[in-house]
């Protein structure tokens, strides 16, 4: 298996009463939560975690985007992973992803990652991602238009990376009279695409096809969806005529290990349901606005989840229950993991040992404990 | 006998449509909520009017052509559609969205109207008094913010509660066609401001002064881009202005339709 350190870099000194006095922790929260000194604490220690996660044996380590929240403190992901590049010799730096939907012209990303790439010689993993759906009330850009802009995007950006330049790109969102970069990706053709996702059907189809091949990553699943997700995409590969190999499935998951169950849970505990309940918690209408979900897939999801308005705290307990995290002694996050490879035939594991408010010394405790107790019972 | 939904066809597209009442032709826009079944505010109008009320392409059950892709299109799209039907001395109504969409063909071509009335119109932008956010407005929030009266709030809260699974996706339809037209610029087209003057029919500008989603204030701007408008300000009223106020509404537009 090849193991993956991703963080989130959550902004932990957030006030939780003053959290809950609005909406979400997203977009209309107020910046003047964010303490700055304590903000370039919270930086140093995350840089500091990434790098020890490549002293520590991970293959990767990885980072992503998020803007306007608590969540995370990554707008520009890229910056850390320059950050990265330089105080690393032999991890990959994944960014996973960009969200180039969000961006006007995607030309801009195709030159970063193509410098990140020749800066690091070749030792970047590239994502593509649409963002959450609160990234559409952060920019303002239309999530009518989102799945559109996407695939647009992800031509031009491919494109970019492969034709020879200049040439044109001629779209529907996109237009460009000359594309032609300087640098071109150090690797050949290109970095890898990951696709990271909630998982619908329409992004397995095309992540699977076999001109992309793109390895698809399920993200906060319960175990039951995480099977389900992998099966449709290896059925997907069947389907195009391939077998599908581990190196295209994969999942991301927050993780905690400890001595003993009753000690990992505990220890977990304010870290995993702030994650859940204060950063990513947000009304309906943010999360999925119009457009978001194809129109057919949101009837779906309303007819089947009538709930899915209501905002209820989740408890460590359900969600260790239904998988969406994995918490436990080395042996019972040895046998989750190892139960959920064997199942799905997945390659990949997108491990987030640091989440939500978990401190520094436990997160290092964890990841060490975690790189002795349990990643070699994996590889 | 409430006027039931028919079918229209304009080009290849088929809408919905509720028609009803005798006089002089009227064609109603709707806003972002779409169609709604005959109200009071189409009675009081259909003793005066032939009233047309047709469900925007990509609106609950019409058809959603994708070249449709902005205000500009759905204009264009309502002057084949008053081409269609061979209609002159047309007297169009516009609320909300709607009322964006009747400017927009307005500016463009006045040539079939005989009066146009806005009913708190999206379509322009004032800075510095920014529209209300109904898209990060929760369902009951949203709700709540189109009325003054907070029991007409109530009973439409009422009877969302009480929608069929059918009637849920027609709403949701309805929002993901109001996203497509209004999310990006929010609620406006920067051109639009500019044309305005070129609008030369009897026009009169209907504005609660209690609107949340469209602050009052725009109807004294829209006022003074519209040569010879007249600005009619409906006190302790909302946004939803013929929900909440439809006969004093239909009176002000059967007052313009009557001015020369």
């Amino acid at each position: 298996m090849q193991f993956t350190f991703f963080h989130l870099m959550p902004y932990r000194p957030l006030d939780m009463v003053e959290r809950h006095k609005h909406r979400a922790g997203w977009v209309v929260l107020p910046n003047e939560l964010y303490d700055p000194v304590k903000g370039a604490d919270e930086y140093q220690s995350y840089i500091e975690q990434l790098v020890h996660a490549e002293k520590l044996g991970f293959d990767v380590i990885a980072v992503n985007e998020h803007h306007q929240t608590a969540y995370g403190l990554m707008p520009a992901p890229n910056l850390i992973a320059a950050n990265l590049i330089a105080r690393t010799e032999r991890a990959k730096i994944a960014i996973i992803g960009r969200a180039l939907p969000l961006v006007n012209n995607p030309v801009n990303i195709a030159e970063e990652f193509a410098m990140l790439d020749n800066l690091s010689r070749g030792r970047i993993i590239t994502g593509f991602v649409r963002g959450i759906g609160n990234e559409y009330h952060a920019t303002g850009i239309n999530p009518f238009f989102s799945h559109e802009r996407y695939q647009e995007a992800h031509d031009l950006i491919t494109q970019a990376w492969t034709r020879p330049g200049p040439f044109s790109f001629e779209g529907e969102h996109f237009n460009n009279r000359y594309v032609n970069l300087w640098p071109r990706p150090y690797q050949n053709p290109h970095p890898e695409i990951w696709i990271p996702s909630m998982g619908s059907s329409e992004t397995i189809r095309w992540a699977a096809a076999p001109e992309r091949k793109y390895p698809f990553l399920v993200t906060f699943s319960s175990r039951e969806l995480v099977a389900r997700y992998l099966k449709m995409y290896r059925d997907q590969a069947t389907e195009y005529g391939y077998e599908c190999s581990s190196d295209q499935l994969g999942w991301a998951s927050p993780v905690y290990v400890a001595d003993t169950d009753e000690r990992a849970m505990e220890e977990a505990r304010a870290g995993i349901e702030s994650l859940f309940n204060d950063y990513l918690a947000v009304p309906f209408q943010m999360l999925l606005p119009p457009g978001y979900m194809s129109l057919q897939s949101m009837k779906n999801t309303l007819r089947f989840r009538k709930n899915l308005g209501t905002q209820r705290r989740h408890t460590i307990e359900e969600m260790a229950e239904n998988g969406t995290v994995v918490v436990g002694s080395p042996k019972t996050v040895r046998d989750h993991l190892l139960r959920l490879r064997d199942e799905t035939g997945a390659g990949k594991l997108i491990t987030m040992l640091q989440f939500g408010v978990l401190p520094d010394d436990l997160t290092r405790r964890n990841t060490e404990m975690f790189v002795s107790e349990v990643m070699p019972h994996l590889r | 006998m409430p006027v039931q939904p028919m079918k229209h066809a304009v080009r290849d597209i088929n809408v919905r449509m509720l028609r009803g009442g005798s006089g002089p032709p009227l064609l109603f826009l709707h806003g972002a909520n779409g169609l709604t079944p005959w109200l009071p505010f189409y009675e009081a109008l259909s003793k005066q009017f032939e009233v047309l009320v047709p469900e925007h392409p990509g609106f609950g059950l019409s058809d959603n052509p994708p070249w449709i892709r902005n205000v500009a299109d759905l204009a264009m799209y309502y002057l084949d559609f008053l081409d269609g039907l061979g209609l002159d001395n047309v007297h169009l109504v516009g609320q909300s969205l709607g009322g964006w969409t009747a400017a927009e063909l307005a500016v463009r071509n006045t040539s079939r109207l005989a009066s146009l009335s806005l009913m708190a119109p999206a379509g322009i932008r004032i800075k510095g008094t920014p529209c209300g956010d109904n898209f990060i407005w929760g369902p009951e929030e949203g709700v709540r913010n189109l009325f003054h009266d907070q029991s007409l709030a109530d009973k439409m809260l009422e009877q969302i509660a009480g929608m069929s699974d059918d009637e849920n996706d027609v709403a949701l339809t309805n929002r993901y066609a109001a996203t497509k037209f209004g999310w990006e610029p929010r609620w406006y087209n920067p051109a639009l401001e500019r044309w305005l003057h070129r609008i030369d029919v009897p026009t009169l500008i209907l504005w609660g002064d209690k609107d949340k989603l469209f602050p009052v204030d725009y109807a004294a701007r829209w006022g003074a881009r519209i040569p010879g408008s007249r600005v009619e300000i409906l006190r302790d009223c909302g946004h939803a202005i013929n929900l909440e106020m439809p006969d004093a509404a239909a009176a002000a537009i059967v007052g313009v339709a009557g001015r020369r």
